[in-house]
């Protein structure tokens, strides 16, 4: 791996970030009445995809916006925009990603495929979606989230809809948390305006189609588990190198569900592992062998427990060590092309950690990566201590305005032996007392809730 | 570059509201920071099919209590009822108490540290408000869990990372 290609920052992301940070600006008064500074924005904006095919439809919707008269197909142009240059941030990001670890990474092939129906909802989540882009984030009030309350609901229950569900749960959460907009603190500009733009992508039809994609059998290694969570859904990715005919490759699997924020990090895990017996693998450090199992073309397994038996011990850092470098990289579907999405796994060792006042950096030869602090989580035993003390560390690469890792296992001396520990050791099942313990209260909570929704959801 | 911190309005997974605090959900089983206010539920103490909807206001602390089949709660007094108390501890662990305090614009003394606390500092006065708008939210939130899980991949919960430092 040749971190110090990763030192410099990558060509046109800072000048393609300067524009969609101005239309982030323009969101926090609103696209009501936009000013001189959110005018210039906007023509920015339109301005950065001149040269494409977006290019007749964003000046348009600038010209309408300006104007005062915009419409949810004004807005969705604008997205459209933005889009595309945080698509071709992630795109020059990942390329030079894939330079640095020599993995080499096919083109997307896949066809689009149909709509989906549901477009009552979509067309209800645009347009508050509208209300809010409006509105603005300082115009934000408790009336605006809650109008979403039944939409989230409804979406919630489409098995084909569900995706914006989460996503809109997510985001009106924070909405509602930080109402009324007037007197926030600080706004979280380039996030709410990230969750915002991908929710109007999302509601446009055909968006939430099913990706393309076939069957794989083989061999299965896991790598590590990236636990992803908001107060009421949460997402176990798994990360894994598949031994296939025609040889190996990285692919993940995934594993969501619905919660209450009183469940949260360890008490989360009983939710998803009965739906993965990959959870149990990964606790349990064996490899898992696959029979025709469903797979996209962007390299998620669908997964299905059916067509998956466990198999033998194998630990993650030897598939780490022996097959990480050469196993082919996965497409990616051209909808999913922005820069937080990119968590490529990666070992690395040889480096030298240090803690600070701001968190753990990896000084490698020609790069000090930092260690993703806010993505290491309390429901495994893996601590930011423990990265400051390993000598080996497997992780995944993201960027947020810099690369940082995402440890999901390290190596480091536990009771002076060097000992693996994992972020998703406890995914199969608590490993500890201590982790036993935090389980059993979260089953209580669940039972409690349960017993209530019986005697009073039902009438 | 190096490891220079990108500023919060510039992260797109920057962490803008801190996870709630498991804790026991016997008595209390829903609260929440919502529509302006604090809100939620008290299981019963004498009849299993009955619960309490208590709320008490941020704009004008002015709080009400009653069941969910709309009769007001028998133990109002000044500064709330044995439930709307309930419901502020159970509030306190759950967001601990400055989150509390902030929401709801209360002026804690010095040493505040309960729910009560909290409804001592802002003078609860009682005002009738509809519980059925409060009891709908619990509801919903007893739904989450009777809808199934997916092995779909969810692109959008990259946003949303677990944990955060809460150890």
């Amino acid at each position: 791996m040749r971190f110090d290609l990763l030192a410099t920052a990558p060509e046109g992301v800072d000048a393609a970030y300067e524009v969609v940070a101005g239309f982030d600006g323009a969101l926090v008064p609103g696209l009501l009445r936009p000013g001189a500074e959110q005018i210039t924005a906007l023509h920015a904006l339109a301005a950065a995809v001149a040269g494409t095919p977006l290019s007749g439809r964003a000046a348009e919707a600038v010209e309408k916006t300006v104007a005062g008269s915009i419409s949810d197909e004004h807005l969705a142009a604008l997205v459209a925009a933005r889009s595309a240059l945080l698509g071709a941030c992630h795109d020059e990001l990942l390329s030079r990603l894939d330079d640095a670890s020599g993995h080499t990474r096919p083109g997307w092939s896949g066809a689009a495929a149909a709509a989906t129906g549901g477009e009552n909802l979509l067309a209800a989540a645009r347009s508050w979606l509208s209300e809010l882009a409006v509105a603005g984030w300082r115009g934000l009030d408790h009336d605006l989230v809650s109008h979403a309350d039944q939409l989230i609901q409804a979406l919630l229950s489409d098995p084909v809809l569900r995706r914006l569900g989460l996503l809109l749960d997510g985001f009106a959460g924070e909405l509602r948390a930080c109402a009324p907009g007037a007197t926030m603190p600080r706004v979280p500009v380039r996030r709410w305006a990230d969750l915002w733009s991908r929710a109007v992508l999302l509601a446009q039809p055909g968006a939430l189609a099913p990706t393309p994609g076939g069957t794989v059998s083989g061999r299965l290694l896991p790598l590590g588990v990236d636990l992803q969570e908001h107060p009421t859904a949460v997402q176990a990715q798994v990360h894994a190198v598949l031994e296939t005919a025609d040889g190996a490759r990285l692919v993940r699997a995934s594993v969501s569900a619905p919660k209450v924020d009183t469940l949260v990090g360890p008490g989360t895990w009983q939710l998803l592992r009965g739906h993965c017996s990959l959870l149990a693998a990964v606790t349990e450090q064996r490899a898992m062998d696959l029979t025709d199992m469903p797979v996209t073309a962007g390299g998620d397994l669908l997964w299905s427990n059916s067509h998956a038996a466990m198999g033998a011990p194998a630990d993650a850092f030897a598939t780490a060590r022996v097959q990480l470098a050469t196993a082919a990289a996965p497409a990616v579907a051209p909808l999913e092309r922005h820069p937080v999405r990119i968590a490529e796994p990666v070992l690395i060792e040889g480096y030298t950690a240090a803690a600070t006042d701001d968190g753990v950096t990896l000084a490698l030869a020609g790069l000090e990566l930092a260690v993703d602090i806010d993505r290491l989580h309390n429901a495994g035993p893996l601590t930011p201590e423990l990265v400051a003390a390993s000598t080996a560390c497997l992780g995944l690469l993201r960027w947020d305005g810099r690369w940082s890792i995402q440890p999901i296992a390290v190596e480091a001396p536990v009771k002076r032996k060097t000992a693996a520990v994992h972020a998703g050791a406890w995914a199969g099942g608590a490993t500890d007392a201590a982790g036993a313990k935090v389980e059993a209260a979260a089953a209580d909570a669940v039972k409690v809730l349960r017993e209530r929704a019986g005697r009073l959801l039902r009438r | 570059m190096n490891a220079a911190l990108t500023p919060f309005e510039q992260r797109s997974a920057a962490r803008v509201v801190a996870p709630a605090r498991p804790r026991k959900l016997a008595k209390v089983p829903f609260v929440e920071l919502a529509d302006g206010r604090l809100q939620g539920v008290v299981s019963s103490g004498s009849d299993i099919e009955r619960v309490y909807v208590s709320s008490l206001s941020a704009a004008d602390h002015t709080f009400h209590c009653s069941t969910n089949n709309n009769r007001p709660c028998g133990g109002i007094r000044l500064s709330g009822c044995n439930h709307l108390r309930a419901l502020a501890d159970e509030a306190v662990l759950q967001y601990g108490i400055d989150r509390v305090a902030r929401y709801l614009r209360a002026d804690l003394p010095e040493g505040a540290s309960t729910g009560w606390d909290v409804l001592v500092a802002v003078k609860a006065g009682h005002a009738v408000t509809p519980g059925a708008p409060v009891f709908a939210r619990f509801l919903r939130h007893l739904a989450y869990l009777e809808l199934s899980a997916s092995t779909e991949p969810v692109t959008e919960m990259h946003w949303f990372p677990a944990g955060g430092a809460v150890r």
